[in-house]
């Protein structure tokens, strides 16, 4: 089953202050935590891929009707916080292990080491039917 | 078939020789597996240029057996294994015929200490000789996550300190269940996703069913690998016209038969017909059964419920699959009329072994339909589309409610 675990830049249950204001060694804490499970889920096989996005500063809105130019709207969004910040795209055997990773996840360290309890959404991606349709 | 197909043909063919081939020689099967799959990857690059040696299979054998010592020397910590291994290379003659080993190795990759997940592409890159590159196209996955799957499920295999020889007699039949469940996985896994932007994935089912024939050549007396190949024929004989040209699904009901593979099924049909002959029924054989009676139908409305019927009865006591009971359902409508599929819907769902399961809802829906409850049937549709994972089958699904939303008169 192929899930995406997709964070946003919305508030944290830790209610902790946003990255810029942490210092360089919870930063780098941080980020060795996040290279380090994809890492165990690559050695696991079930990592398909996962990204960092972009800050939403450099985020561009597309509309477009079919006529003329598309409507591009650039930042800075009043609603940057429910913005994606990144995913990661796996493919385990239950929605219990998508779950058990996410929760793996949402407990990444903050400032001091305490868990920041990121809200991560779980999404499965659709997959081909069964033969039986 | 062009030269390059010719000869992915022959060392998917030769593969589980020149494992078996290995394994005895070496004494262990993990990294049998990865010398063979580097002999393979060899070979599709030297042959083409450098010509087919006059004995592939030894040359195959030989490649990997270069490696095996290779990678013992590599490795300091394994240098007494390798006096070892050398040892035991000259020890004798593999005496065992390529047949043996297909089959050995496919008792050992569908182990049932792995899970499907794992067995499923360790058998096709061991038994079936594709590449780890293949098997991830065809999952969908990247190479180096297909590439640790593949390891982790050897090193499970590798724990389990199996001998390299068949089960014994007395685990066979429970050996071999797995085997069969895990051909007929990859088979669906094939099937499911023929057509479209899947198509690398259209390829295990060829697969499956090129396993199941080696299987059933090692075990021609064996009614249930029979009737696993014949079910996989009769179902892969409508593989073309199961999907639209957009990719979307087309329901048995609506298939263009002329399209159907007549020569598919009459193999399977012959064949099934052999198998229920022993007398010997296994729920595969039943599938099969099933699967030729719809392929026997010129026309859906031909099609002989009354024989399919109490073949799901005797299905659902084999099994006792809810899934199984859902095509009750229907087969129980078609011969006894729509509130009769109804009422063993209601049944499934008093005993609440389906949950809200997508396709109790997409079943209940096409039995309203057939009963004239149109409104009640697209609520349900609807249900259904909110609840399923396939992409291809919400399509369906919304597609479908849509209709009958906007056409309640023509229904």
């Amino acid at each position: 089953m192929r899930f995406m675990l997709l964070q946003n830049y919305g508030e944290v249950g830790s209610g902790c202050v946003p990255m810029d204001q942490w210092t360089p060694g919870d930063i780098k804490a941080h980020i060795d935590f996040q290279i380090a499970l994809n890492a165990e889920l690559l050695e696991s096989g079930e990592l398909i891929d996962a990204q960092g996005l972009a800050h939403p500063e450099q985020a561009k809105f597309v509309t477009y009707d079919g006529v003329g130019a598309p409507v591009i709207t650039d930042g800075p969004y009043p609603e940057s916080k429910e913005l994606l910040a990144g995913f990661r795209f796996i493919d385990v055997e239950s929605l219990d292990r998508a779950i058990e990773i996410a929760a793996r996840a949402s407990a990444a360290p903050g400032p001091n080491g305490v868990p920041i309890q990121d809200h991560i959404e779980v999404r499965q991606v659709l997959s081909a039917p069964d033969p039986e349709m | 078939m062009t030269d390059a197909a010719r000869t992915e043909d022959l060392l998917r063919q030769l593969a589980p020789q020149v494992l078996g081939a290995v394994t005895r020689r070496y004494r262990d099967f993990a990294d049998a597996e990865d010398a063979t799959q580097e002999a393979l990857v060899a070979a599709t690059t030297s042959w083409p240029t450098e010509g087919m040696p006059d004995n592939p299979l030894a040359w195959l054998i030989r490649v990997a057996s270069r490696r095996m010592v290779q990678h013992y020397r590599r490795d300091d910590a394994r240098r007494r294994r390798e006096d070892l291994a050398a040892s035991w290379s000259i020890a004798g003659p593999e005496t065992a015929s390529g047949r043996d080993d297909s089959l050995i190795l496919i008792f050992m990759c569908c182990h049932p200490s792995l899970t499907p997940a794992s067995a499923i592409p360790l058998t096709l890159r061991a038994v079936g000789g594709l590449t780890t590159r293949e098997i991830a196209a065809a999952f969908l996955v990247p190479e180096a996550t297909m590439a640790q799957r593949i390891s982790r499920a050897k090193a499970k295999v590798k724990d389990s300190d199996e001998p390299f020889a068949l089960p014994p007699s007395d685990h066979r039949t429970e050996r071999l269940r797995s085997v069969l469940h895990v051909l007929y996985l990859i088979f669906t896994e094939g099937y499911a996703s023929s057509g479209g932007p899947d198509l690398a994935r259209t390829e295990l089912s060829d697969e499956a069913i090129r396993l199941a024939r080696g299987l059933h050549d090692a075990l021609p007396d064996n009614p249930e690998v029979t009737g696993l190949l014949a079910l996989m024929l009769l179902t892969d004989a409508r593989r073309t016209a199961r999907t639209g040209a957009g990719g979307e699904l087309v329901p048995l009901a609506d298939q263009e038969r002329t399209r159907w593979d007549r020569a598919l099924i009459r193999e399977g049909v012959a064949m099934i017909t052999e198998a229920i002959k022993q007398g010997r029924m296994g729920e595969y054989q039943v599938q099969a059964a099933i699967a030729a009676i719809h392929d026997q139908a010129a026309r859906y409305e031909d099609t002989d419920w009354s024989q399919i019927l109490p073949l799901y009865r005797l299905l659902e006591r084999m099994t006792g699959n809810p899934m199984v009971t859902l095509n009750l359902a229907v087969a129980t409508a078609m011969v006894d009329g729509p509130s009769a599929g109804l009422a063993v819907l209601e049944g499934l769902e008093s005993e609440d072994r389906l949950g809200d399961h997508h396709r109790l809802h997409s079943v209940r829906a096409h039995l309203l339909e057939l009963d004239g409850d149109t409104e009640s049937a697209i609520a349900e549709l609807r249900a259904a589309a909110a609840r399923t994972t396939n992409i291809r089958e919400q399509q369906y699904l919304t597609t479908k409610a849509a209709r009958l939303a906007t056409e309640p008169l023509d229904a």
